[in-house]
């Protein structure tokens, strides 16, 4: 708390609207119930994490109005859409939202165009923040106009389903699994239009998935949640890294980090980034000195030792503390380190943890085989 | 040819059978999207009000509709404190009768899309600004289009075809609520056998077209993804 300025007026401020998403709402259902309270920022993505039959996309109906029977209070960048005490519940299409289901959903009887359409003239002109000719542009759907959803493949009819709901000019933006029903080549298709809305639209976005590659590569935030209730929410590289969560036994496990390009070594074909916790060498990118990455390095390519290694072929070694432990079964051990404040994993074998003695609060290094870029952010 | 008296039942026919589809859309339409729609516990009891008339002898449905409209019925005490007499025997009675009578070939054949169509649609809709009321116009009708034909084209086959309801409610008045299945009646009685084959034949040959016209149409309309 600061203290009162000396001139403070005597009468009481109206508490600023908060920002970003707050998030209280209780849905029970026979069987289930769901009981969550969050605090969302206003921008980035959001992932929505959990096992099938967790809530997310439940969570997602409630934030959106599609369950009415839900209590609670839902407040968006200051604007109230639900306070059930007070006997407020604003319908669904008095939200500024943009939906996209897990199929498509695109309707049957209208063109890509029709689609889009619907959306964009049913929202106020003094509304439309989100032109026409930018939301085709960011999805790459303009020569679809004209197309009929039963002629588009899936990739192409989930970008429409996403620019339908940007047509609308919305202050939320929810995904409900909107990679779950394709392919892995399509998936790839789609991801670059995905973490282009984070990068050129100011929009927050809630992103309800159940893969831990998804989360890494788009997701700055992330909420987990567990029979309908949140186990742990806060920022992407934090809860990655944490050996309590559920997170870390995926085979996948790593840590996420923002790295900033430094200078490019065209003569060795690298580039010399740096992260909160240091410097890294990566392949050379293809990018302008500045730009941001995101990169992440998965457990299994980092390993440790005791002494800073020379005569080495890996570049990248880095000092770090123990933080924790954890054993994995089948003989392995994950190890969360910490590298001036950033948080890295390493999987080891049990053998090897015994052999170097670990214990939280052991100095050693990290030394780290390979790195993937997961965007140019 | 047809003669004169076959051509005016004719006429009535199609008049009685194309209001009857009219009032049927507009009334069978409501009635389609609550059955769809609803959790409550009236839908079956409700249901099955509506399907009665498939399985009730037509002479049964129009004694009870005889009894209601008539002087001292329920329906009959309303009409005369309105100033409309009583209905049966007349034109509007036979409306009437025809409405209840043809209600589940309307109403099932709606309900039956709604149902298929789903609530995602709706939710899409209302996500995309859209009100209920304008959800309902803009996405609900267009894509259970297949579900409104059938409906009209089976109000309007069943209400030409109808006969025992007639008889007891309409009675035989030529230009009133002589239809032609009750004509067709008549030429049999009057053993006027020449005259009863050519009004059913023009009935065989509307039914069967009217048959092939739906089938033709929802054939082509194959399943598309989407919503």
């Amino acid at each position: 708390m600061s203290p009162l300025p000396p001139c403070a007026p005597a009468t009481v401020v109206e508490a600023a609207p908060a920002p970003g998403l707050q998030i209280q709402s209780v849905l029970q259902r026979p069987g289930f119930t769901l009981d969550m309270a969050l605090a969302l920022p206003a921008n980035g993505i959001t992932a929505l994490f959990g096992a099938s039959g967790s809530g997310k996309t439940t969570a997602l109906r409630v934030l959106a109005g599609l369950e009415p029977q839900a209590q609670g209070r839902i407040s968006v960048q200051g604007d109230i859409w639900q306070d059930s005490a007070q006997g407020i519940f604003k319908p669904v299409q008095q939200r500024a939202l943009g939906y996209v289901f897990q199929e498509a959903s695109l309707f049957a009887h209208l063109n890509v165009q029709g689609n889009l359409q619907y959306g964009f003239k049913r929202t106020p002109l003094r509304q439309r923040s989100q032109s026409w000719d930018a939301t085709l542009e960011l999805l790459g759907i303009g020569h679809l106009l004209q197309r009929w959803p039963n002629e588009l493949s899936g990739g192409e009819r989930q970008r429409v389903a996403i620019a339908r709901a940007l047509a609308t000019s919305p202050r939320l933006l929810l995904l409900d699994e909107p990679l779950a029903a394709l392919d892995a080549a399509r998936k790839r298709d789609i991801l670059p239009y995905l973490e282009r809305l984070q990068t050129e639209l100011r929009l927050p976005v809630i992103y309800v998935t159940h893969a831990v590659e998804e989360v890494a590569r788009l997701a700055d935030h992330l909420v987990l949640l567990d029979g309908g209730r949140v186990t742990a929410q806060g920022p992407t590289a934090e809860l990655l890294t944490r050996l309590d969560l559920s997170l870390t036994q995926d085979d996948n496990a790593g840590a996420v980090l923002r790295c900033q390009v430094l200078q490019h070594d065209d003569a060795d074909y690298l580039t010399l980034t740096r992260f909160a916790g240091g410097e890294l060498l990566l392949p050379r990118q293809n990018c302008t000195v500045g730009h941001s990455l995101r990169v992440r390095v998965a457990a299994r390519d980092v390993s440790l030792t005791l002494h800073h290694q020379t005569g080495t072929s890996i570049l990248n070694i880095l000092p770090c503390t123990v933080t924790a432990l954890a054993a994995q079964g089948n003989g392995h051990i994950m190890v969360a380190l910490n590298t001036h404040g950033t948080p890295l994993l390493a999987k080891i074998t049990h053998r090897s943890c015994q052999a170097l003695d670990l214990a939280p609060g052991k100095a050693l290094f990290a030394q780290i085989k390979g790195v993937a870029i997961l965007y140019p952010a | 040819m047809l003669t004169e008296s076959d051509l005016q039942a004719l006429g009535l026919t199609l008049q009685v059978a194309a209001l009857t589809t009219l009032i049927l859309l507009l009334l069978g339409t409501p009635l389609a999207w609550w059955l769809a729609r609803t959790r409550s516990w009236v839908k079956r009891p409700l249901a099955a009000l509506v399907a009665l008339p498939i399985v009730l002898p037509p002479s049964v449905l129009g004694f009870y509709l005889l009894v209601l409209m008539g002087p001292h019925g329920t329906l009959g005490h309303w009409t005369q404190a309105m100033g409309l007499g009583v209905l049966p025997f007349t034109f509007a009675g036979l409306v009437v009768a025809s409405c209840l009578y043809s209600l589940p070939f309307m109403v099932q054949p709606i309900q039956n899309a709604f149902e298929t169509m789903g609530a995602r649609p709706l939710e899409v809709a209302a996500s995309l600004r859209a009100s209920k009321l304008d959800a309902f116009f803009s996405v609900a009708v267009p894509l259970c289009k297949p579900g409104f034909f059938t409906g009209a084209v089976m109000c309007f086959a069943h209400t030409v075809g109808e006969f025992g309801v007639v008889l007891m409610v309409g009675g035989n008045i030529p230009g009133v609520t002589r239809v032609v299945s009750v004509q067709i009646y008549d030429h049999v009685e009057a053993l006027e056998y020449a005259d009863a084959h050519r009004l059913a034949a023009v009935m065989l040959g509307f039914s069967f077209l009217v048959l092939l016209a739906l089938y033709t149409y929802n054939g082509a309309r194959r399943r598309e993804p989407g919503v």
